[in-house]
Formats: C-alpha cells, sequence, structure tokens
C-alpha cells in the first residue's frame, strides 16, 4: 500500500469556492498526475481556515505551508517545486503585517492570525474532508455519542454540560445545560431537538463555515442532545442561502444513517434518533427560536409569546431543545475532552472559546476562534493584523444588528458575556465589524437600524412601527433637520421599543442606537447643531470646495466629475457649483494637489 | 452498513499516520530528506518512498517525512537527516534502499 506523504488541503468554504477553489483542486489533481505523484499526495477539499479574505488558502501538510490567494496558474509551481523538491514557493506563501508584505512564517500556526486561537468549535474545519465520514471519525468522531449511549445516564449528560458552563453561542448566552434540563424534566412521550443554523447577523458566517467545515460535529451533538433529553427526532434550521452548508449537511446525515449512527438502535443501545432538514429563506427574525419553530411547522415565521418557552411547548407543540449550530458544536469535544478541560478556558462565568467573524476595517478579515476574556485590542491588533491604511481604530460594532458598539476607549474590554453587557453591548453571535475614523457612527446607527426595519416581522406594534418611526429621526438627522429634542425623542423611543417588543428582534434593535448614543453623543449633536458629519459621511451635510490657493488649474476634476458641477480654464483654479453637485467624491480622488476639501 | 465499536476503533487506528501528518506537532521526529537537484538525481525519491512507506505501515504519528529542497552535500547525496526538539542532528550520508529502511526502523522505534 502507497501511503501519502503530503496532503493539500484546499479551503472548500463559501468564500474560497467563489473564488474557484474547486477549480484549483481539480487542478492539483491533474498536475500531480502529471509530475508522477497522484499516489504520494492526496488533495483534500476542507472547510473554513478563517482568514477568508486571502482565499482561496491551500495550506500543504506535514510542513503546513500556508499559501493565500492561489490561482490556477499558481498550481503548477507549487507541485513543481514545493511538492517536487520540497522548495514552498516563498511569494504565494502567506504574509504577515498591515498591507500582507510582512513577516512569513512556515507554519500557518505561528502566525499572529493563529497563535492566539483556540479552535474547539472549528476544530475539524480546515483539517477534515467534510463530505466523508471516516475522517471525521478518524479524529475521534462519534466517539463521544458511543460513550454516551453505553456509560451514561441522561441526567450525567446534562450535568457534564452543566459543569462545563458552556453557554448558548447564538446571542443570548442562556446557559446551555439548563435548557437541556429544562426540556428533560417535561413529561411527554413526543420531544424534539432543533438546531439553529439560520444565522442572520450580517457579517456573522461561523454557523455557515461548522455545517461547511463539520457537520458531523453538529449531528452528533444532536444525537446526544436528544439522548439527554428524550427525544428521538431533530430538526436542523438552515437557510437556503447556504448551499454548500445545506449540500453537506445533507451528505453528512445519509453518512451517519449508513454507518448507524442516525436511525434506529444506535450502537445497539436501543435508542433512536434522526435528523430531518428545513430550509428557511433567510428571514432575520426566523433566527428568534419561537419563530423558527413556526417557520419549521410550515407557517409564516413570526414569533410566539414566551412563555411558554420551547422547552415546555415548543415545535408542533411539543418539549423542544434548541441550540445554535456553535453551541451544538462544543458539545462533543465537551463529553470527550471533560468538563473540567472546557471551564478551564475563559472567564468566571464566561467558559470556553467564542467564534467572532472580523469584518470591516481591519486587515484580516474572516472567522477567529478564541478564548473568552481576550480583549478587544488582541482582537483588533494583534490576530486582526490592525486597522488598514494607516486609519486610527474608531470603534467596533459586536452583536451585529442587535448589539452594540464599543469605543477605543473600550478597546481593553475583555470579549465575554458579562463585561460586554457591562459597556453596553453584547457578544451576540459574534459578529464584529471594526470602524475606523472615516466612519459616522450615526450612519452606522442608520444603517443596521434599516436593517431591523426591513426585517421587523411586523407582528407587534412596538418593532413594527417604532423602528419606523426611529429610523424616520436619524433620516432626519442627517440630513440636517434634526434638533435637540430630535435626540432626546429618540431616546425616548428606544426605550419603549426595547421594554415593549415581543421578541429578541425588537427588543434588541434599539441597541446600536442607543450605544452610539451613549459613546459618541457628540457626533449626533454636530449633526444637529453644527449640521456637520465629522467623519465626512452623510451626504446632505457635506460640502465640496476648492482651495484657490492649492489649485493649479489642472482640469483633471473637471474631466472626472459625473455632472459636470466643476467649472474653470486650465490653469486657472476651479470652482464647484453646489447645486450640481452630487457628493461621490470623485473630484477628491483625482485631485493631486489636495485641493478639494469636504466638509 | 452500521459500524461496531470494534470497527470504528480500527478505522481510527488505521487511519491515525494519515491523518496526524495534518496535525503540528513540535515534539514530531522529523525525517528531512534532500530532494534537491543532486539527492533527486542520486535516487532520493525512491529513498523517500522507502521511508514514507515504513513510516506508513507502522502507523509512526510521531514521525513526519519532510523533503527539503536545498543541497547540502551534493557528492554524498542522498542525505537523510533526523531532527528531533532539544537533540542534535543526525545525518546520514550516501543512504541506499537498506539503509533507508533502517533508518526508518530507528525512527519508529524511538518514536514508540
Amino acid at each position: 500500500m502507497n501511503f501519502a506523504r503530503a496532503h493539500i488541503m484546499v479551503c472548500g468554504g463559501t468564500g474560497c469556492t467563489s473564488s474557484k477553489s474547486p477549480e484549483i483542486a481539480a487542478e492539483f489533481r491533474k498536475q500531480l498526475e502529471a509530475a508522477g505523484l497522484a499516489d504520494e499526495v492526496k488533495v483534500v477539499q476542507t472547510g473554513c481556515f478563517g482568514l477568508c479574505a486571502l482565499g482561496p488558502i491551500v495550506v500543504v501538510y506535514p510542513e503546513g505551508s500556508f499559501y493565500s490567494m492561489v490561482t490556477i496558474d499558481d498550481v503548477k509551481e507549487i507541485v513543481d517545486e514545493h511538492l517536487v523538491k520540497g522548495r514552498p514557493v516563498e511569494r504565494l506563501l502567506y504574509h504577515e503585517g498591515a498591507d500582507h508584505h510582512g513577516t512569513v512564517h512556515s507554519s500557518l500556526n505561528d502566525t499572529d492570525f493563529y497563535r492566539k486561537q483556540k479552535r474547539i468549535a472549528l476544530r475539524n474545519c480546515g483539517r477534515i474532508n467534510p463530505e466523508n465520514i471516516d475522517e471525521y471519525i478518524a479524529f475521534d468522531g462519534y466517539k463521544a455519542l458511543e460513550k454516551v449511549l453505553k456509560t451514561m445516564q441522561p441526567q450525567e449528560v446534562i450535568d457534564v454540560i452543566k459543569a462545563s458552563g458552556l453557554r448558548g453561542r447564538g446571542g443570548a448566552g442562556f446557559p446551555t445545560g439548563n435548557k437541556w434540563q429544562f426540556a428533560a424534566n417535561e413529561k411527554n412521550d413526543v420531544k424534539y431537538v432543533c438546531c439553529n443554523a439560520d444565522e442572520g447577523d450580517p457579517g456573522a458566517f461561523m454557523d455557515r463555515s461548522v455545517l461547511e467545515g463539520d457537520p458531523h460535529s453538529v449531528i452528533e451533538a444532536m444525537a446526544i442532545a436528544g439522548f439527554a433529553a428524550g427525544a428521538h427526532e431533530g430538526y436542523v434550521y438552515v437557510r437556503a442561502e447556504y448551499p454548500i452548508a445545506v449540500h453537506r449537511l445533507t451528505i453528512a446525515i445519509e453518512q451517519a444513517r449508513e454507518y448507524g449512527m442516525l436511525g434506529k438502535n444506535i450502537f445497539g443501545t436501543g435508542f433512536d434518533f434522526d435528523i430531518t432538514v428545513r430550509l428557511g429563506a433567510g428571514a432575520f427574525v426566523c433566527g428568534e427560536e419561537t419563530a423558527l419553530m413556526t417557520s419549521i411547522e410550515g407557517h409564516r415565521g413570526e414569533p410566539r409569546p414566551r412563555p411558554p418557552f420551547p422547552a415546555v411547548k415548543g415545535l408542533f407543540g411539543q418539549p423542544t431543545l434548541e441550540n445554535n449550530v456553535e453551541t451544538f458544536a462544543n458539545v462533543t469535544w465537551i463529553i470527550n475532552n471533560g468538563p473540567e478541560a472546557f471551564a478551564a478556558m475563559g472567564t468566571e462565568r464566561s467558559k470556553g472559546t467564542k467564534v467572532f467573524a472580523l469584518g470591516g476595517k481591519i486587515t484580516n478579515t474572516g472567522l477567529v476562534e478564541i478564548p473568552m476574556g481576550t480583549t478587544l485590542r488582541e482582537v483588533v491588533e494583534e490576530i486582526g493584523g490592525g486597522v488598514p491604511n494607516g486609519k486610527k481604530f474608531k470603534a467596533a460594532q459586536t452583536g451585529g444588528p442587535s448589539g452594540g458598539c464599543l469605543p477605543a476607549s473600550l478597546i481593553d474590554t475583555p470579549l465575554d458575556y458579562e463585561s460586554m453587557a457591562a459597556v453596553g453591548s453584547i457578544v451576540g453571535s459574534g459578529g464584529l465589524i471594526v470602524m475606523d475614523e472615516d466612519n459616522c457612527m450615526v450612519d452606522i446607527a442608520k444603517f443596521f437600524l434599516e436593517f431591523t426595519v426591513d426585517e421587523s416581522c411586523g407582528k407587534c406594534a412596538p418593532c413594527r412601527i417604532g423602528t419606523r418611526r426611529m429610523l424616520e429621526i436619524l433620516n432626519k438627522i442627517t440630513s440636517g433637520n434634526g434638533t435637540l429634542e430630535d435626540i432626546d425623542r429618540l431616546e425616548e423611543l428606544c426605550e419603549h421599543v426595547k421594554a415593549n417588543s415581543l421578541c429578541g428582534l425588537g427588543q434588541t434593535a434599539p441597541n446600536p442606537v442607543l450605544s452610539t448614543l451613549k459613546h459618541f453623543r457628540d457626533e449626533y449633536v454636530a449633526h444637529v447643531v453644527d449640521k456637520k458629519c465629522p467623519a465626512g459621511v452623510c451626504k446632505d451635510l457635506l460640502n465640496y470646495s476648492i482651495d484657490p490657493e492649492k489649485c493649479k488649474g489642472c482640469t483633471a476634476c473637471a474631466r472626472a466629475c459625473p455632472v459636470g458641477a466643476i467649472t474653470g480654464t486650465v490653469k486657472e483654479p476651479h470652482t464647484i457649483d453646489t447645486s450640481k453637485c452630487i457628493k461621490c467624491g470623485t473630484c477628491i480622488s483625482k485631485c493631486r494637489f489636495g485641493a478639494i476639501t469636504k466638509g | 452498513m452500521a459500524k461496531s465499536t470494534a470497527e470504528l476503533q480500527e478505522m481510527r487506528e488505521q487511519m491515525a499516520g494519515q491523518m496526524s501528518l495534518r496535525v503540528e506537532d513540535k515534539n514530531a521526529i522529523r525525517v528531512v530528506v534532500g530532494m534537491g537537484t543532486c539527492g533527486i538525481a542520486a535516487g532520493a525519491r525512491d529513498i523517500m518512498r522507502v521511508i514514507v512507506d515504513e513510516v506508513g505501515a507502522h502507523n509512526a504519528t510521531h514521525v513526519k517525512v519532510i523533503m527539503d529542497g536545498n543541497n547540502k552535500d551534493a557528492e554524498n547525496a542522498p542525505v537523510v537527516e533526523i531532527h528531533v526538539l532539544g537533540k542534535d542532528t543526525v545525518t546520514y550520508t550516501k543512504v541506499d534502499a537498506a539503509k533507508a529502511k533502517q533508518i526508518a526502523a530507528e525512527v519508529i522505534g524511538e518514536a514508540k
């Protein structure tokens, strides 16, 4: 038998797939064949490595060489140099630093991006082929399920989860063990396990990556949860916008059935469990657990009042245990490694790790999994590689449209449930958007509110009408027609929407407004009193002008202006007709003398 | 076909050697085969094949066979080096198939 001496791991996540990683994997197979190495080197399509902005990612083991932005044309060079002669192709290796021209590391684990990470939920992403159950089994897959079914009582399983300190990773951070206990306590013949893969927070994609890179970890955990709670049927609710995740999850469920890990009499213990996949249409509200269940039942996705909580009366009116993908992805690790090992990570009340989706004005955009309590500074400056283009860090939005922002003065805040709540934000599902000095905080609040206004299901008035009124006030402020009373009214309205909305969507929708008001009130005041946007974003408050001292009359701006608002003769200072100007900023980018200013 | 406990365990053991390639282990024994032009001309490719197959057959998860593209000692090619963290590098020169088997057996023994 021939043993492969090297494995080429090609990222098959959504990001890398859209930049042609399947074609790259095929090209590797072709070039290896041509070089006579087909039986020495194995090509594996795997899950997300996390550094999505630099995709397609290719990692070559045993060295762990980390190639980024690989194109089909680069494949032959990697095969000829690295795999035939043992010389890694330096120009394609990942370079650290703000502009990706810095240090090269021979192995991915030595990079700043990975060094501080601790991959638990993402442990198999980038390590196994998600479409091959054997590879999952090789890394102790289905060991936890077997252990639970053969050696543990349901209550023991729940106690292990409780002892680990695991809390819901979908947003609210409710203790997972307690949730399992509530479902287990209900006396009923029929119960359900439900996996929330609706992931609606804009910019967050950890659940998608787990399903794409390691679907079996979710299947195994759902079966364990079923055993603990006394349920025999599971549902995964995943949005249809995630075709690769749906595809791999479907394959994984079929393989698990084939191997007897799902179905009747699992491991000969008499325990039955099976999983059905339900596709969602991508409504944000369906990430709310009661709306999700309503949608699975075949109705329009609208939330129901709680109580009764899902653990008492959930899916189809039966007791239901509901967790999100990332929460489930931690379960088998906890069973295999013990709750103490999990509880050893993180802070006193926030245990384990959390996956964050880094986005916005940051060098390394992508997925990072870090111990709870890692500070925002470590994430932004070290793992994230800092703010690009020499700009200053201004704030970070955590928790997406349900969360709040942390200003630069709070950059040393630890990322855990308690610390975030203390400064008026949330961990949420783990979206983390970095903003620099060019972002207007009023505009940011407006952006998130536009999202919630769009996504409000309309069932309850505070959310349906209240968020719309809030947006109207914000529009008034950013267009220069706001007053100081508007700011007070906005704040008051926030409190009403928060207190009176039916579900989490409305209850948290005011958070981006409230936290920007708390930390950046001066920016709101500048908009209404000075009629200025300090960051230069809100178009209605901007005026472009040309400094006649600096203008050389080169005509570059006049030629570039799409509406012909700039006039002047050659070698004479030009002027902008502000009534025609659409404030697109093209002239500023064309001017070589820094003569055009906005403000 | 439903898998039994024994079958699952056997799968894990059989795949351990292969899958350990993807796990970084600073304490692994690194067998470095010189694969520069001279090395390849002198038959380093076959030597590496022998070592990889031996290591694979014994499921030695703590041994990594790595190629090195630099020509260090062209006259004595093929060259095989054994790197162990915290120990001096051991270099073997003019390695032939028999010697390669011997080297493989040694590192596999040491790993166990």
